[in-house]
């Protein structure tokens, strides 16, 4: 019975994506990574692209975002094909959260915990998000950054084992630091956009993809 | 779990569990098993490593536990899964992967650290309290 199970829950879903018709609701893309990565900026300059508002502020404080924040019905136009998302901006993922860190940023004691528990509080609330309420991830990573940590590992095998579609935005590509080639080679599996969301360098490519992908 | 104390109390205690121990517990149990462990300040080194399920509950699980001054999480490494693109239409439309189970170590944040990882090794640096 299991495999017989497994089998129709298999088909079941490439059928669906095959043939959703094209007046569907909008899927509900959630912006994924470590923090300081950029998810916020990059969340915001789609935003501000398409619909003229923000999602929230941008610091480079860690886990500036502690609450999952969505903006809605962001329509993106490409190639004379309109394509309609909800950008679910996310806290940076993690395994661990002392607020002494904060305390390096000239954050008082009592500021400083109450931001680490609302982080605890948000980076599980991201996971539930994923396990549960999004159709599809952009994943963020500082191309400045070794993308071979635990917590980018993690993420991405619970993104594969969920069968979402996924695309790796290496942003910073303004920074000299910065390699593309880097992170291309530690997930393969998975295309690689390059771009800098604080400078809007790429956007156009940007924008294909997220229509490619997640239309 | 059997507890003991080290001669001079300040050693650093390992349980190394087996993927058979592991396959008989549920979800929840598994994750109670390893963050008990690691609240007491142990390295958990598990044979057979966590599904991408379990460590998305085990990263939940632990930041609902994090506490100022107390506990700040856990330092969690395991080698890298390899592709589920890579396992063939068959495995892939029935959602297997064959390749998932991975030696996996886990141990409070402010006592363990990665030194170096990649596809074949991993070093980590253990500290006492």
């Amino acid at each position: 019975m299991g495999l017989l199970t497994d089998i129709r829950d298999s088909i079941s879903r490439v059928t669906t994506r095959f043939f959703e018709g094209p007046n569907q609701e909008p899927k509900r893309i959630g912006i994924y990574g470590p923090p300081n990565a950029g998810k916020t900026t990059l969340a915001n300059r789609i935003a501000r692209d398409w619909t003229g508002d923000a999602v929230g502020p941008e610091s480079h404080v860690p886990h500036e975002t502690r609450r999952a924040r969505r903006k809605e019905n962001v329509e993106i136009q490409r190639n004379g094909h309109s394509v309609t998302i909800d950008i679910v901006d996310t806290p940076g993922v993690t395994t661990k959260v002392d607020y002494k860190e904060f305390l390096e940023h000239d954050i008082e004691k009592d500021d400083a915990v109450r931001r680490s528990r609302e982080a605890t509080e948000g980076v599980a609330e991201a996971m539930h998000w994923l396990r549960e309420d999004v159709d599809g991830v952009i994943y963020v990573l500082d191309s400045a950054e070794d993308p071979f940590t635990q917590v980018n590992t993690m993420l991405i095998g619970i993104i594969e084992s969920r069968d979402l579609p996924v695309l790796i935005f290496a942003n910073k590509i303004d920074l000299d630091e910065s390699s593309v080639q880097r992170i291309s080679n530690a997930f393969p599996q998975h295309e690689t956009v390059p771009l800098s969301a604080l400078e809007g360098e790429n956007m156009d490519e940007v924008y294909d993809k997220i229509a490619e992908y997640f239309a | 779990m059997p507890e003991y104390t080290t001669s001079d109390g300040e050693g650093v205690q390992i349980d190394l569990i087996s993927g058979e121990r592991m396959s008989n517990l549920r979800t929840m149990e598994k994750i109670r098993l390893i963050l008990d462990g690691v609240h007491k300040g142990n390295i958990v080194i598990l044979e057979d490593g966590l599904s991408p399920d379990e460590e998305s509950k085990l990263i939940e699980v632990t930041m609902n536990e994090i506490s100022p001054d107390e506990f700040t999480g856990i330092e969690i490494e395991t080698y890298p899964r390899p592709s589920r693109n890579e396992g063939g239409f068959l495995g892939r439309l029935m959602g297997r992967d064959t390749d998932d189970n991975k030696l996996t170590v886990i141990g409070p944040a402010n006592r363990i650290e990665t030194l170096h990882k990649d596809e074949n090794l991993i070093s980590a640096l253990v500290t006492r309290k």
